[in-house]
């Protein structure tokens, strides 16, 4: 992690790495969390080169079907759990506090807990290529390919790795749950929520209830593979994995792609310079997608033989479940409708995800369909689908939030000109790559498979792939350049360089620690918003004089009363979280590796409750004199 | 519900009470296998019975009761949640 | 400190009990999917004994006074709880020992009902029913177990006045997660025990 030294002492933070790891700054946290991401967003995106470059030709020779094996599965559980999830994370832990008007998160330390917890267990789900192999059962390990033994520890790491990342999930989310239904400033009711916020709490419900269905799945496949379990094989129904992974599995869908809507539900109004179309419909439409996606779990498993009335209802309800999506779209739209709509880097990446999201979601209705779907499985054409989805819909949606909060991050804009060349190399990259698989799928081509034989028809349409697959990789070394060259060139942004409509355009950039001098007083939807601009006998904005876009404290002192009296004690910084997620993962280590792990696993058990019992019975606050 | 929100909780009194009830409840339980004028309804009394201790449990020991309603809401859709989820699996791999 | 100050030490900031004790609600929710899983993976398997022991080996009235203990140590803590408010140092020390000592008991029971079962030919890798039935009831009692640590880790820290109210050990967070794993226990005892039998 890099230090901005200059900024951060100008700005009172502390410095140095040791503050960094004993941190409980959600802003700082949230940093972690997005850096990360993007680190392991290279590593799992070399991973797909690979893959892809096995699948150029014909009877590829680059890997062996061992390699590609672990680098598929690795690929998908690396880009969803340890990627797509924490880059969502990084959003969440930045702006809910700052949208919401409060000092921090509800839980600082446990917030601290969840990023080291998360970051070892990725260390630790990586270390296992140089530790008797990767898992390579798929992202969902389908028993009782899973539970073979042949392979020493390879799905033990899933097993262990997996739980552990959803661990640190249901922490981070009862994190956000409780943060955002306690902590609102005065008159910031749940509908003048933004809706990132709102779809942060959607997500952090989803996670809450589906991650501990999956914890048992992988807690029975532990037990298979180490104590003589039943669960999946010998007396046991393989089908019982399938209706746990995917229980949480499709919720977990919809946590990759609500947080990329939230985000563009932020930026359309912004650049359209409109209130957000149908802010309540947005909202609860999010909200529907949430329930609803709870109740589709089996269109993953039509060809498992479920039976006609379970395929039908189960069809039926994936049907549905369109409906709230579509709403969302035509409110996207319906806000660029008539506004002064200015395309910035940020603007354009959230226009892509619509559209390209558009597509993704016009494939998977099709998926819906019981015999469209016998057909389609297992083929590329859901690989194109569900690239279209969370890679279209969700990256696109993360890139576009990237660029519009980095200003707000790191005082300074982004580069335009390596944006633009970002955003068309990504776009080109992108259809080159997974719009032939559609093709290819259709055609007859199987996922998972390391190679195929000449003659079918599929070398051009794969060559093809490959070719866009290397212009996503070059558009992202634009993007990590353009972080990196513009924390130092950038252009300075100021507070409210896009002109924004929610708090955290009200505070300096990067925010002080404290967030806000003053809570303030809220009473809008995008209340900074109302704060600058008044409204003409024509409904047209018209600016408010003297107001700087500075501090926005509370005007009429009507319900102020945690202003002025809330103490600017911040959390102090903490060791305990670092300890106590590195206990876990150490017993997480020796139940990889049993029964000679039982050893480990007790000194991480002592580890862990060193650090939990410290952690406690620390004061949150500690005055001068404690330290 | 808005007038048992502000209730005060209940006395040591009042608890001891309830656990005579969640007792006597119990020993009801387990007196309704052994008794075979109970086979039919066996099933759903006894899930009635659980239901009921659980909901004392967590309405006065819990003091949900008492409490805000944003609790009862939190825990309730886990609760409440998991049963159709459970049911659906259940009754889609022929085990109920 | 000593042991007759009051239980409480001031705290600085706001009123965190609130933001605490919404975490803990929805972390309970959360729990209850948990369980209600394993649940379910017990339904499915309840009659999948591959010749093995299966529910007959239940013995009832034992496990039946072990849920009667586990019943009573919710109301011990519910005492404790209460005496915690009331600010009586030396009530809720006693009543956290004793909800310590009957989830002690608790676990021994089930300990010594494991060995019996093992002994009678029922292991994990014996049948689904059996692998069912161990992770349920031993998932079940490791958060026992856990609670177990916390209530005399608190009777410990009790001793030297060491009670807080805003720290994330606290007698009221810790009683909600004892009364949680007695209700899970109500409906493992329905369920798994005398539905089956």
């Amino acid at each position: 992690m890099v230090v901005d030294t200059e900024k951060d002492l100008a700005s009172g933070n502390p410095t140095g790495l040791w503050s960094w790891i004993t941190t409980v700054d959600h802003k700082r946290i949230g940093l972690l969390y997005g850096a990360s991401a993007l680190i392991f967003f290279f590593v799992a995106g070399l991973e797909a080169l690979l893959l892809r470059l096995q699948l150029t030709t014909p009877n590829g020779t680059i890997l062996s079907a061992d390699a590609y094996n672990q680098l598929f599965t690795m690929h998908g559980l690396t880009m969803l759990l340890v990627v797509v999830m924490p880059v969502a994370a990084a959003f969440m832990n930045y702006f809910i506090p700052l949208h919401i008007g409060a000092r921090d998160v509800a839980f600082p330390r446990a917030n601290a807990f969840s990023y080291w917890l998360f970051l070892f267990s990725v260390v630790m789900l990586l270390s296992s290529f140089l530790l008797g192999g990767a898992p390579d059962g798929g992202w969902f390990g389908y028993a009782p390919l899973s539970t073979q033994l042949e392979e020493f520890v390879r799905m033990d790491y899933y097993a262990i790795g997996a739980q552990l990342l959803g661990i640190a999930s249901i922490t981070a989310s009862a994190n956000f749950i409780a943060t955002v239904f306690t902590m609102r400033a005065p008159g910031m009711t749940l509908m003048r929520m933004p809706v990132f916020t709102w779809m942060a709490v959607v997500v952090s419900f989803l996670l809450i209830f589906s991650l501990p269905i999956f914890g048992v799945g992988l807690f029975q496949m532990f037990f298979d593979r180490n104590f003589g379990g039943q669960f999946f094989g010998g007396t046991g129904d393989p089908l019982l994995w399938q209706h746990l992974f995917w229980l949480f599995g499709h919720p977990e869908v919809y946590v990759l792609v609500l947080p990329a809507m939230g985000i563009v539900s932020e930026i359309f109004p912004t650049f359209s310079r409109k209130p957000l179309f149908g802010y309540p419909f947005v909202v609860f439409s999010g909200i529907a997608i949430g329930f609803m996606g709870f109740g589709v779990w089996a269109h993953h498993m039509y060809t498992a033989g479920l039976g006609p009335v379970a395929e039908a209802g189960f069809g039926v309800a994936t049907m549905m479940i369109a409906v709230p999506t579509g709403v969302k779209i035509f409110n996207w739209i319906g806000t660029m409708w008539g506004g002064k709509v200015k395309f910035t880097l940020p603007m354009m990446f959230a226009i892509g995800f619509v559209s390209l999201f558009v597509i993704g979601g016009l494939s998977g209705v099709l998926h819906s369909v019981v015999p469209s779907d016998y057909q389609q499985h297992d083929s590329y054409f859901v690989v194109a689908h569900f690239h279209y989805v969370l890679f279209g819909g969700g990256v696109f949606g993360y890139v576009a939030g990237a660029y519009y909060w980095y200003p707000k991050w790191t005082g300074r804009m982004l580069d335009e000109k390596l944006g633009q060349w970002h955003f068309w190399l990504m776009l080109l990259g992108f259809n080159l790559t997974f719009a032939p698989m559609h093709i290819l799928g259709l055609n007859g081509m199987a996922r998972r498979t390391y190679r195929y034989p000449e003659g079918l028809g599929w070398e051009f349409w794969n060559q093809v792939a490959t070719v866009g697959s290397f212009i996503i990789g070059i558009s992202f070394l634009f993007f990590a350049w353009n972080l990196i060259k513009s924390r130092k060139d950038g252009r300075v942004a100021g507070n409210d360089p896009w002109d924004g409509r929610t708090l955290e355009w009200s505070i300096s950039s990067p925010p002080p620690v404290h967030n806000f001098d003053e809570i303030p007083v809220v009473q809008h939807v995008d209340d900074f918003w109302y704060r600058k601009y008044a409204t003409d006998d024509e409904g047209r904005a018209v600016r408010i004089p003297d107001v700087t876009g500075g501090t926005i404290a509370a005007e009429t002192d009507t319900g102020g009363e945690d202003a002025h009296e809330e103490d600017m004690h911040m959390p102090s910084p903490s060791y305990y979280p670092v300890v106590s997620a590195f206990g876990i993962v150490f017993m997480g280590y020796g139940l990889v590796y049993l029964p000679g792990g039982w050893v480990a696993v007790g000194i991480g058990t002592l580890i862990t409750m060193w650090g939990v019992f410290g952690w406690s019975l620390e004061p949150v606050t500690r005055d001068a004199d404690h330290d | 519900m808005a007038e048992t929100t502000h209730r005060s909780h209940p006395t040591p009194a009042a608890y001891w009470g309830i656990a005579l009830f969640l007792a006597v409840v119990t020993a009801i339980e387990i007196a309704i296998p052994s008794i075979s004028a109970f086979d039919p309804v066996k099933v759903p009394l006894l899930l009635g019975l659980a239901i009921i201790k659980f909901g004392t449990v967590v309405m006065f020991f819990m003091h949900l009761r008492y409490d805000k309603k944003l609790y009862r809401t939190l825990f309730l859709l886990g609760v409440i949640g998991v049963v159709p989820l459970m049911v659906i699996m259940l009754l889609s791999m022929d085990a109920l | 400190m000593t042991s007759e100050a009051a239980p409480v030490e001031a705290h600085d900031t706001h009123d965190v009990r609130p933001i605490r004790k919404a975490a803990m609600w929805v972390f309970l929710g959360s729990e209850a999917m948990f369980f209600g899983s394993m649940i379910a993976t017990f339904l499915l398997y309840r009659n999948t004994t591959a010749d093995g022991p299966g529910a007959e080996i239940f013995n009832i009235p034992f496990t039946s006074a072990s849920s009667f203990v586990l019943l009573m140590s919710s109301l011990t803590m519910v005492l404790a709880h209460n005496a915690f408010e009331k600010r009586d140092a030396r009530a809720t020390r006693i009543w956290l020992l004793a909800t310590a000592l009957l989830g002690i008991t608790f676990l021994a029971g089930q300990i010594f009902e494991f060995t019996e079962f093992v002994h009678e030919g029922l292991k994990v890798s014996t049948s689904s029913f059996g692998s069912a039935f161990y992770m349920l009831t031993g998932f079940h009692g490791a958060h026992v177990a856990i609670g177990v640590t916390m209530l005399l880790a608190m009777f410990f820290l009790s001793l030297d006045g060491r009670l807080y109210e805003d720290r994330g050990l606290n007698v009221e967070l810790i009683g909600l997660y004892w009364h949680f794993v007695d209700i899970v226990w109500i409906i493992i005892f329905t369920v798994v025990y005398l539905l089956q039998v």
